[in-house]
């Protein structure tokens, strides 16, 4: 790690300085986007280890045919829960509720979010979504039992009965009305509250692939809620949107669901290849490879992923397959000049192996093979060999655990400087890494030969002979491996708490506004910002020798003096972007 | 200069043919390599997967074989990229890297390759999942199925209606001679075609969402209430196979177990037409006895 000598100089008295409540009432009250965010990123990690430890009673169920440890409703009820947590309450509340409401507007140089008091009600509405969900458990009759998509007719009131199907829906409900306003929150905030000189084309990648998450969750969100509002209705209300009983479909639910459901997959890797690619160039000292090339294809697949809902529906024989398969397979293509941009931009790098480093490999393996098995699935035929089999399983561990969970984590490790002030030890980062990438391959490869085999998901036994038992073993093996990876992390949380080692403002000579400010940041953030005349605002200034070399671009790097950059040289060259 | 010219052709003519020569070489090389891979199916890696005991299913693992083989190319060289990457480039000293950001030709490179790449990809996915949802005009024998919870009810012609409740009867066919091995193959009721001939399958559910999966078919499709799905499947040897519900549809969902029996093409016509006849003295007697209590 490089400590700058010659960082800013921050005045100390400003700390602390804010008016305000303390304690428990500043945690109730508090608008502040970076307590916000934190608050966000506890509730969420603590949901990721409630689902892990689901998923380890799962695979412990797996590990024997025929087996018992757990009944069949406790399964199907767990596999629920597992899928719901980490969906709806983790990946995408730690990403755009955690890491982007601290992150975003200190990248983008801003005191606060746009609407601080909507940004408390999200996150309120957030956690009394969670808590809801998760009294299902405590219900007569425990949990909803239909998977996380509540396929109808399955969740409606004549196949599941009782009060854990409507705390499911409600939770749910809850939770999207939470996204939905911190979607308007960030895009407020990318859109009204950029610095001076912080043109759209200089926004770090990350705020960028926020900035279209946010617009997705506007997208997609709103249908999952009406989706829900009008299974409510059904259960209750006897509408029979979804059932053939009134005349109703039940293929219109899939199809709301998953209107909402592939858009949802984008808004659960977005952000985190934006984690990725801030995280890459800073190891590699080098910029972002491609970077515009790189915004553009982010923004081709959230347009592409509205278009791509029924690739989940090829097998109900009521989608029109080529359509749904060709622009799924088009996906292939901005995400791969997404792999060759980073790859690019380690090429002749000086790559530096920190712990954000490692799981940034992690995650470039792990969605190299999500990827590629992705592509296969988005073949009609190929999908009807799998469809809903471990193969499936396997594949969309590999991309979700390869975003939320590696990508996750790297940007856990690469701001936890920031956040609190002080470093994680890098030889336990090291460790949560490596154990957490032999759990992860060893897990999930044997899934996709189950898979083959066809071992069907969703299913709490198999029968003995089939030849299922080794690869499950390996598999849960693997599984208990990842956890034990995770002990790793929360001990090096305990460490660094105990035994502070002081961070400083800047530790990864990283590029971005956020490590101009403290560590962590002073109430409303900035005192003073570096000019913005590139991407990487903060390496521009510590390193005014080593700029960006321009390529046949349109425009030119300004070259004011100004700490205000009033006099904005890109502005001319992107018309529209100007704040 | 007659020989002159004469010469020259000559010349010409014998550089030509050795080009000529190279070229049929090459082709014969490559027609020996890929004629096998194209015509005999059966010598190809399978990848884990099943070579389809159906034609739908053997279309199906052509299409996975070669996707597989793209697929594989495709992450070795991105993994090697990588790997090329982390190897070469790590930090060896403080000298400042070059700070290029853009490269105009290669970025173009890696769109119009990945692209091309798809659209191969998709001209043989319309190819294949054209064949595997063609619908013939005259198949052998029509069956309607319908998934319920928990179980299968197969609907022959002739009024020959077979009903499996998964949970209950692990194999209500009993045809003679079956061997199930091993047993637990023989979990569930059995839907049972000839080998050899089309079977049109017309597919719905009266409950919930079931999923209608033969593995070694390399084919699956929902049985849904309100939308009828119809497929055929063309058997190509008789066999027991093993087949299983894949969509959740609740609590014994795990159980939901069946399979498919290919019979030799008589063996089906005996046993299909004893089934007739069953039906037809059940629907006697049920109709005398209904007549009896109208006279009473």
């Amino acid at each position: 790690m490089t400590v700058l000598a010659d960082r800013p100089v921050i005045h100390e008295h400003e700390h602390e300085h804010h008016e305000g409540p303390s304690g428990i009432l500043k945690w109730l009250t508090s608008t502040d986007h970076k307590l916000i965010g934190m608050n966000y990123m506890v509730t969420s990690v603590i949901m990721f280890f409630l689902a892990g430890l689901m998923a380890l009673a799962l695979r412990t169920q797996l590990a024997s045919p025929d087996s018992s440890f757990l009944s069949f409703q406790q399964y199907n009820a767990l596999f629920t829960m597992h899928g719901s947590l980490m969906l709806y309450l983790f990946a995408g509340p730690f990403a755009f509720g955690g890491l982007a409401n601290y992150i975003l507007p200190l990248q983008v140089g801003a005191p606060d979010m746009a609407f601080p008091r909507l940004n408390a009600l999200s996150y309120w509405l957030y956690l009394s979504g969670s808590i809801t969900m998760l009294l299902g458990f405590l219900v007569a009759g425990g949990g909803a039992a239909f998977g996380w998509v509540a396929y109808a007719p399955l969740s409606t009131v004549q196949f599941a009965p009782g009060s854990a199907p409507d705390l499911w829906i409600l939770g749910i409900a809850l939770t999207g009305f939470s996204a939905i306003f911190t979607g308007v929150n960030l895009v407020t905030t990318t859109f009204y509250l950029r610095a001076p000189g912080m043109t759209m084309f200089r926004l770090p990648i990350f705020t960028w692939n926020m900035l279209v998450t946010a617009i997705l969750i506007l997208i997609a969100f709103p249908i999952l809620t009406a989706a829900m509002v009008l299974l409510f209705a059904d259960r209750h209300f006897g509408t029979h949107i979804y059932s053939t009983a009134g005349g109703g479909s039940p293929l219109l639910y899939q199809n709301l669901f998953w209107f909402f459901g592939h858009p949802e997959v984008y808004i659960l890797a977005l952000p985190y290849f934006g984690i990725v690619s801030d995280v890459i160039p800073v190891f590699s000292r080098k910029p972002l490879f491609g970077y515009k090339g790189m915004v553009f294809a982010t923004m081709s697949i959230a347009a592409l992923s509205t278009g791509v809902w029924a690739h989940h529906m090829f097998t109900t024989g009521a989608v029109l397959l080529p359509f749904f398969s060709l622009l799924s397979l088009l996906i292939a293509v901005p995400t791969g000049i997404k792999f060759f941009n980073w790859i690019g931009t380690m090429w002749r790098g000086q790559l530096i192996f920190t712990t954000p480093m490692l799981f940034c490999i992690g995650f470039l393996f792990a969605f190299l093979m999500g990827g590629l098995t992705g592509i296969m699935l988005a073949s009609p035929p190929i999908d009807f060999a799998t469809h809903d089999t471990y193969f499936v399983v396997a594949h969309f561990h590999q991309v979700l655990f390869g975003t939320a969970v590696y990508a996750g984590f790297a940007g856990l490790y690469y701001w936890y400087p920031k956040f609190f002030g002080r470093m994680y030890r890098e030889w336990m980062g090291k460790w949560h890494f490596w154990l957490l990438t032999i759990g992860f391959w060893v897990t999930f490869m044997p899934q996709y030969v189950l898979g083959l085999w066809g071992m069907p998901r969703r299913v709490a036994s198999y029968p003995a002979n089939l030849g299922w038992q080794t690869l499950n073993v390996i598999s849960t093996i693997g599984a208990y491996v990842i956890g034990i990876s995770f002990v790793f992390f929360l001990v090096n949380l305990w460490v660094s708490w105990r035994k502070p080692v002081p961070a400083g403002d800047n530790p990864w000579d990283a590029h971005t506004l956020e490590w101009f400010a403290t560590s962590p940041p002073v109430h409303h953030n900035f005192e003073r910002l570096p000019p913005i005349r590139s991407e990487r605002p903060v390496w521009d200034y510590h390193h005014p020798d080593a700029r960006t070399i321009e390529h046949g671009s349109a425009h030119t790097n300004g070259n004011g003096h100004g700490h205000l950059a009033g006099a904005d040289a890109g502005v001319g060259a992107e018309p529209g972007d100007k704040a | 200069m007659a020989s002159v010219v004469a010469v020259s052709p000559r010349a010409a003519e014998t550089s030509s043919t050795v080009a000529v020569r190279w070229r049929r070489r090459a082709i014969g090389v490559i027609a020996a390599t890929a004629l096998p891979v194209v015509l005999g199916g059966c010598q190809l890696p399978t990848f884990g997967a099943y070579r389809g005991s159906t034609k739908q299913g053997h279309d199906e693992f052509l299409l996975w074989v070669g996707t597989t083989i793209a697929a594989i190319v495709v992450g070795v060289i991105v993994a090697a990229l990588i790997v090329w990457s982390i190897v070469a480039y790590r930090k060896k000293s403080d000298v400042m890297p070059r700070q290029f950001q853009y490269h105009v030709p290669i970025e173009i490179m890696y769109i119009v390759i990945p692209v091309i790449m798809v659209l191969i990809l998709f001209g043989f996915t319309v190819f294949t999942e054209n064949q595997v949802d063609a619908i013939a005009p005259n198949p052998a024998v029509k069956v309607h199925i319908t998934a319920f919870q928990w179980g299968w009810r197969y609907q022959y012609p002739g009024n020959v209606t077979v009903t499996g409740v998964t949970t209950e009867d692990p194999d209500p066919i009993g045809y003679p001679g079956a061997q199930c091995e091993p047993a637990v193959d023989c979990l569930g009721p059995g839907l049972v075609v000839p080998a050899g001939q089309t079977t049109r399958i017309t597919l719905n559910s009266q409950d919930v969402i079931h999923g209608f999966y033969v593995p070694e078919f390399n084919f699956s499709r929902y049985a849904q209430p309100g939308i009828t799905n119809v497929f055929d499947l063309t058997v190509q040897h008789p066999g027991i196979y093993r087949a299983q519900c894949t969509q959740l549809c609740g609590l014994y969902h795990s159980l939901m177990f069946f399979h498919v029996v290919a019979l030799p093409r008589e063996q089906f016509q005996a046993w299909l037409s004893s089934q007739q006849n069953q039906a037809k003295a059940a629907a006697t007697v049920s109709t005398s006895h209904s007549t009896t209590k109208a006279a009473a």
